[in-house]
């Protein structure tokens, strides 16, 4: 037995760096297909989809759907799926204006009240799924067409109701100021740069960090030579895109939403026991339940969270229209799964993560942009986009079952 | 002697990395009761799966004849076509069909594209005579008890003309009266000439319907008996069963201090709600510091329910009766409340419950203590990668980096993962189920140093185990269970397979 005995004393990353990113090919090809369709559409368009306004616009319109595919994706990942979203947002989203025009509630009560219903309506939609093991497909359907009606029922009398709060339009379609410095830099947004300039130092300040700690553990590193080209990398992207969005007004509020809950949502499931859980309960429910972790916890948790996304998707989407509508939330939940399951997540469980469900929503939302540009007719834009859909979960069954 | 309807010649089969069947040779006799006996893991059902096509030809090496002829079977319907039917231990049947749908499943009475119920329904009632069952063809399955589920199985073999029926422990989930009939039923059979192939633990039944006996065991024929010629006995089947040398594979312990006791069970009983009925009766059992307890006895005798019970009870059973911890009584509403309550449970299926294949080596063996390593919220992933090394290199778990996805891993290596996973939940009472199936002698040789290591460190470990040399080498004492109930307990030095086996195939 005695020479068999490995010594593994030091951890070689470098090696398991390279295992990492061939085993997760599928990640990184999102990545790259995304930026072949905005090459693509760029050149198609003369350059009018990567102008300023239009990428403004592309993630202002994406907020409200990207939001429900960060929650749609741990949905899926513990082996569920919810489909009542849409038609949550959709309530959601009317509650907040007829609280704001007809009851005069103020923004700063309907704001966390609407956020609140979403946490309990995600609860109450998961209770037969945790409790009795419905399925989660009829569960939450049964609960959009209850939302549905909910809408209806709450629009009945007046139809589409105006929201004429400025403060609550202006998470839809507004930007953070511009910082008073008239003569510098003509027709740029200032304060967007600088917050670009603040995401690079944070971004190298904790790569450093991250680096030093590895090596006080003694742990091997990348070589110096790869590590200073990831961190140019990720600076020149977080600077890249500054810049395009500070050409037009700045980051949008939209935009703000969705880097908070992408950023909570992420640290979440990447460095916290919670997160591991979730991904433990997909990757196997028994093993997980036998270590220890309850299931149905982890489900109310998963849906609660899905609940509340949904409240903000509702929100954004109301103030985006100014208005509530009857027909506020249709088809949101389609679109949410489509963006994470092009974004890599495995409707078999414990697989998916949150930047690629982002990936997902900006590859479908750069297709509606890109095809809107060129004049090309809905129908064909449909067809479009149920292939690419298709064929990004075909690519990534093959490359999973590969390994 | 008349001539064989069957003989298998020479059957190879092998797994990677284990040999399930090795030059097997089965003959049988056309007319009678045949009986395959073997411990767990002896080849019986490999070598009934070659039978009937489960195992296409070309997948192991050998030769089949029925009455004669060479068969090449590439699936069941080619067995089903020569006339072998097979009936499987979980039955095949469609809960929410009527029985009569059941019986015709894939070969429907036809006139023109359309069923003929009726026609269905007539011949049915013929088939349901045959098999002695009264009830209405038009009964939904899943209102029937397993004994009567059986029968129909049976009738939906008969539909097909067998000529050899093949039984797979069909009494295991039946109680008396009804294991009663359906020996009655093949006694039956036999007179109307249908060759008979019966898989049984049950010795007292096999010894009663058997005309001829074969012993398997670790994949090669012991022997076949005539049981009127040979004088066939029950202890003379035992010791064809386990005969076999106890090799030197079991380290020796270094010192044996066996302390104070940890566990103790009263009067524990079980009832699943999914099975409908008692699982457990009134165990009673108690396990020290420092010591291996060993639980003998057969697949379904309830040994791994027992572990599920008392870790938790994530199956949900109706559980009564008391359990004691370090000499408090506990009561544990899911695995959590056992883990904290110093528990760890190794399962028996690595691959089901046990581990998360599609996840790394690190984060399978941090998933059950993450508190540990995590502090203001968040999991120190440095201080997860130092405990992952820890533990692959005590337990030597051969893997390229703890970063490799746990499905990539040998049996062995999945096992030792499990093993960490459990450590470094640092349990005092360990109950390790099944800890060496399916693993190489190498990598047994290390688990069993390893369980010798915690004993001496004062923990203790429960061993659930199907291989009696195991449970005599490692055991300091033994339970042997027996549909639910635990039958003997011996300490190490009395016990021998053949008496453990005795109390195993009392039912």
């Amino acid at each position: 037995m005695e020479d068999l005995k490995q010594k593994p004393s030091e951890v070689n990353l470098s090696k398991s760096l390279l295992d990492i990113m061939k085993s997760n090919i599928s990640d990184y090809f999102m990545f790259i297909a995304l930026i072949v369709i905005m090459i693509f559409f760029t050149v198609t368009t003369d350059g009018v989809f990567i102008s300023s306004r239009n990428i403004s616009n592309l993630i202002n319109q994406m907020g409200y759907i990207a939001v429900l595919a960060v929650g749609m994706t741990l949905i899926i990942v513990i082996r569920h799926i919810d489909l009542s979203v849409g038609y949550l947002a959709g309530f959601l989203g009317a509650f907040a204006a007829i609280a704001m025009s007809f009851w005069g509630w103020p923004i700063y009560a309907v704001i966390p009240a609407v956020m609140i219903m979403g946490i309990l309506a995600g609860m109450l939609t998961a209770t037969p799924v945790a409790k009795l093991g419905v399925p989660a497909f009829v569960s939450t359907m049964a609960a959009g067409l209850i939302f549905r009606g909910a809408l209806l029922l709450v629009t009945m009398g007046t139809g589409t109701i105006v929201i004429k709060d400025p403060v609550f339009n202006a998470i839809g379609n507004g930007f953070i100021p511009d910082l008073p410095l008239g003569g510098l830099l003509p027709g740029r947004h200032k304060l967007t740069l600088v917050i670009g300039l603040i995401g690079i130092i944070l971004s190298i300040y904790s790569a450093i960090k991250g680096r030093r700690t590895k090596l006080s553990y003694n742990f091997q590193v990348p070589s110096f030579g790869l590590f200073i080209a990831q961190l140019v990398l990720i600076s020149g992207l977080i600077g890249y895109i500054s810049w395009i969005l500070s050409g037009y007004n700045g980051i949008s509020w939209s935009l703000v939403i969705l880097l908070l809950v992408v950023a909570v949502f992420q640290f979440i499931t990447t460095k916290t026991p919670l997160g591991r859980h979730i991904y433990a309960v997909g990757g196997n429910p028994e093993a997980a339940e036998l270590s220890g972790i309850s299931v149905a916890k982890i489900t109310y948790i998963v849906f609660a969270a899905m609940g509340l996304l949904s409240s903000l998707s509702g929100i954004m989407y109301a103030s985006r229209l100014r208005s509530a509508t009857t027909t506020a939330g249709l088809g949101f939940e389609t679109d949410a799964i489509a963006a994470a399951f092009v974004g890599g997540v495995s409707a078999a469980g414990g697989v998916g993560t949150i930047t690629g469900s982002i990936i997902g929503a900006l590859v479908m939302m750069s297709l509606t942009s890109g095809m809107n540009l060129m004049n090309i007719d809905i129908s064909v834009q449909y067809i479009v986009r149920g292939a690419v859909l298709v064929l990004a979960v075909i690519f990534d069954r093959i490359t999973r079952r590969k390994k | 002697m008349e001539a064989p309807i069957l003989e298998m010649k020479s059957i190879t089969k092998e797994f990677p990395g284990v040999k399930a069947l090795d030059n097997v040779t089965f003959s049988v006799r056309k007319g009678e009761v045949h009986c395959l006996v073997g411990e767990n893991g002896a080849g019986k059902s490999t070598l009934m799966k070659v039978l009937s096509g489960v195992h296409p030809y070309g997948t192991y090496t050998g030769e089949i004849f029925v009455e004669g002829e060479l068969q090449k079977f590439n699936n069941i319907r080619d067995s089903e076509h020569a006339g072998i039917a097979i009936i499987y231990q979980e039955l095949a049947l469609i809960p929410e069909l009527s029985v009569y749908e059941n019986i015709f499943l894939g070969n429907e009475v036809t006139s023109g594209l359309v069923i003929d119920s009726n026609e269905s329904i007539s011949q049915a009632i013929d088939i349901l005579k045959k098999v002695g069952l009264d009830v209405n063809p038009l009964t939904k399955i899943k209102s029937l008890g397993v004994g009567k589920q059986q029968l129909v199985e049976i009738a939906k073999a008969l539909k097909k003309q067998v000529r050899i029926l093949i039984l797979d422990e069909p009494t295991a989930a039946l109680n008396e009266t009804d294991s009663d009939n359906l020996l009655q039923l093949i006694r039956g059979l036999k007179e109307q000439g249908v060759t008979c192939i019966l898989i049984s633990h049950k010795l007292r039944e096999v010894m009663e319907i058997a005309d001829t006996i074969t012993v398997l065991r670790d994949g090669k024929t012991v022997t076949t008996l005539d049981v009127v010629e040979d004088k066939v006995n029950e202890p003379v089947l035992i010791k064809h069963m386990v005969g076999r040398s106890i090799d030197n594979i079991f380290p020796k312990r270094e010192k044996i201090n066996i302390g104070e006791e940890v566990l103790r069970l009263e009067d524990w009983s079980a009832f699943s709600y999914a099975l409908g009925r008692d699982i457990l009766k009134n165990v009673n059992i108690s396990v020290h510091a420092g010591e291996i307890v060993g639980i003998a006895g057969l697949m379904g005798s309830g040994r791994t329910e027992l572990a599920k019970s008392i870790f938790g009870n994530p199956d949900h059973y109706r559980l009564s009766g008391r359990v004691f911890i370090n000499g408090q009584e506990q009561k544990f509403h899911s695995p959590h409340d056992a883990i904290k309550a110093s528990l760890a449970y190794v399962t028996e299926d690595r691959k089901g419950n046990g581990l998360i294949l599609i996840d790394d080596v690190k984060h399978n063996i941090s998933l059950a203590n993450l508190q540990e390593i995590t502090s203001g919220g968040v999991i120190n992933e440095n201080e997860e990668i130092l405990v992952a090394n820890k533990y692959r290199s005590e337990l030597n778990i051969k893997t390229p980096s703890i970063q490799q996805k746990v499905r990539n891993l040998s049996g062995g290596n999945q096992q030792k993962v499990s093993l960490g996973k459990w450590l470094f939940v640092k349990p005092g009472i360990m109950i390790l189920d099944e800890p060496t199936r399916g693993i190489d002698v190498g990598a047994k040789y290390e688990i069993y140093t390893i369980m010798n290591s915690l004993v001496e460190q004062g923990m203790s470990i429960i061993m659930i185990s199907s291989e009696l040399p195991e449970v005599l080498g490692m055991s300091d004492r033994v339970y042997v269970m027996s549909a639910g109930k635990i039958k003997g307990e011996m300490p190490i030095k009395e016990a021998s397979q053949e008496s453990i086996m005795a109390l195993a195939v009392d039912y």
